[in-house]
């Protein structure tokens, strides 16, 4: 993987045909679409031109590959363009053809040529439980792995809500005892791209604003990239005017269902889930859960899995088990709470009646 | 366990367990009060006196015409802001989605942006009434604490559900627990506050009104 990485990447592009007209376009193209300040275009023309292809290593552990599988759908750029003309890729288990001593020795060259320079990403999270054992490759559990990778990178990128927050294997009970990259690495810049998975583009954009401009793009709290986690889902959806106008769809083959009417009464987590799904959407822009009809499950927000039913509003109370109704819970509490209530007031009035009682025979 | 999940999870457990024992508390307590015995002659029947005392709960929420210019004006605004303060929590969409979540059935709402006309109403009066009672020397006279927390906690709650509702300030998500915590903060104080009016009120109209005709002095 590494015999192409003699050339710059501005090479590789007039290889290409690239002219210097369209190269400019596509660095204008992709400095707007991320939403950066118009002096980055220049600078990342100048770093595109001279720079030489960056060595990227991607490492997978507790994880679906679903995170992998939407990385190698990316439309714009395509995983082909990156991985042949802007990044070296140079050690993937998923994608690459070798395996076992072949795989490991492409890794541990990738690691010492390129120390202190390489991009480290990382898919799924890392189990901690039964001494690692719950996920080991080539001998080694994933604790390991990471940190010994991560020892050599210049930057981490967390791809995927597993690695980046600890997803469904850090949910309750946390059998595997999993954590984030962020709770094993701590001296490495790291950008976590989170999602169950994340939007192709938002990967690979994300990864390319990196190489193309040589700086960590501004992160939110969580170490997201603004330009794609800066708004929430409900204030980009198409359907917030029914939010607004206080049309809710009440079931998922109702009127207001079929209307496309707003979800947040059947449990769109929307409004407090920040992601770039309500805009550059997926399978190349075709369309987003919310648009087929689906509320979003707030994949790409720490802790999703134990945040109550995905079927319930975000105003509802979290009374009893998730999924559940909350009626008969909410009806024994208040009971108990009544007889309680009621009990103290008899007891009260007693107490005042004797104090009386007794103030009137003095 | 984030602040959106304490909020409606622990800490609204928490405040409805309290609203709860506090208010029956206070009403089985009210009820079971050793009531002054009656020496004198009955002047009304049993059934005139219990039907005036039920009709003194309405006729005793209109301002009596003698003083109806003095107080008139008071009464319009207490009655527009409660008004309106029912209709924030009946006919909001999200306040429909969390009492249905409780309640079990659901009912039609209005419009967001007309929810939230009347919520800047409602504030706005609710901010006059308190207006009122510092400059008038009368009702500054006979305000407490318990007056001016139970103002300050309501608007509280009438303040963070219109920022929540307009994303104005921070994420929806921190703006939702905080109007959460205030709607906790108010289920906790209703049961030793003035907020008890809301179970007091009609009761005590018609037991003076009840009494009153039994003396018969019925008005």
């Amino acid at each position: 993987m590494s015999a192409r990485r003699g050339l710059t990447v501005g090479e590789t592009l007039r290889k290409h045909g690239v002219t210097r007209r369209g190269f400019v376009k596509f660095c204008t193209a992709t400095v707007t679409a991320m939403a950066l300040p118009p002096w980055l275009g220049a600078a990342m023309a100048a770093q595109l031109s001279s720079g030489q292809r960056p060595s990227v290593v991607y490492l997978s552990f507790q994880e679906c590959t679903g995170c992998f599988e939407s990385f190698i759908r990316s439309f714009s750029p395509t995983i082909e363009s990156l991985i042949f003309d802007v990044i070296s890729l140079d050690y993937d288990d998923t994608l690459m053809a070798a395996s076992g001593d072949a795989s490991e020795s492409a890794l541990a060259t990738a690691m010492k040529e390129h120390f202190g320079e390489y991009i480290l990403i990382v898919d799924g999270s890392i189990p901690t439980g039964a001494s690692g054992a719950c996920c080991t490759a080539g001998g080694r559990s994933a604790e390991d792995s990471l940190r010994e990778a991560a020892k050599g990178a210049r930057v981490i990128l967390a791809v995927g809500t597993c690695s980046s927050f600890g997803g469904i294997p850090f949910a309750d009970p946390n059998p595997t005892n999993a954590w984030p990259v962020s709770a094993i690495v701590g001296d490495k810049p790291i950008i976590n791209v989170s999602g169950c998975p994340p939007i192709p583009e938002v990967i690979t954009g994300t990864l390319l604003q990196y190489v193309t401009t040589g700086r960590i793009p501004d992160l939110d709290e969580h170490g997201r990239p603004l330009a794609f986690f800066g708004n929430s889902i409900h204030d980009r959806c198409y359907r917030r005017p029914f939010y607004d106008a206080g049309q809710f769809a009440k079931t998922f083959d109702d009127e207001g269902a079929r209307n496309g009417w707003c979800l947040y009464e059947l449990g769109c987590k929307g409004p407090t889930t920040y992601n770039a799904c309500a805009t550059l959407k997926w399978n190349g822009g075709t369309s987003f859960p919310i648009e087929s009809g689906h509320g979003c499950l707030g994949c790409s927000e720490p802790n999703f899995w134990d945040k109550g039913s995905f079927y319930a509003a975000q105003s509802t109370a979290e009374w009893g088990r998730a999924g559940e109704s909350s009626r008969k819970p909410l009806a024994e509490f208040a009971g108990a709470a009544i007889a309680a209530g009621a009990v103290l007031g008899a007891a009260s009035a007693g107490t005042g009646r004797l104090r009386q009682h007794k103030h009137e025979k003095e | 366990m984030d602040l959106l999940s304490f909020a409606r999870g622990p800490a609204l457990k928490i405040a409805m367990g309290v609203f709860f024992v506090g208010v029956f508390w206070r009403i089985v307590s009210f009820m079971l009060l050793r009531i002054r015995r009656e020496y004198s002659r009955p002047r009304a029947s049993l059934l005139r006196y219990v039907s005036i005392g039920l009709f003194a709960t309405a006729s005793r929420s209109w301002p009596h015409p003698q003083f109806i210019k003095r107080t008139g004006a008071g009464e319009a605004l207490g009655y527009s802001y409660h008004m309106g303060l029912f209709a924030i929590i009946l006919a909001y969409g999200p306040h429909i989605a969390f009492l249905g979540g409780l309640l079990g059935f659901t009912w039609p709402g209005l419009p967001s942006s007309v929810i939230t006309g009347i919520a800047v109403v409602t504030a706005t009066l609710f901010a006059g009434v308190l207006y009122r009672r510092v400059t008038s020397p009368v009702m500054r006279m006979i305000s407490n604490f318990d007056d001016y927390f139970t103002w300050f906690i309501t608007m509280l709650v009438l303040l963070t559900g219109l920022a929540t509702s307009a994303h104005l300030g921070a994420r929806y998500e921190t703006l939702l627990a905080i109007h959460i915590l205030s709607v906790d903060a108010l289920l906790i104080w209703f049961p030793f506050g003035k907020l008890m009016h809301a179970f007091y009120i009609m009761p005590s109209r018609a037991l003076n009104g009840a009494i009153l005709a039994r003396k018969g002095a019925a008005t």
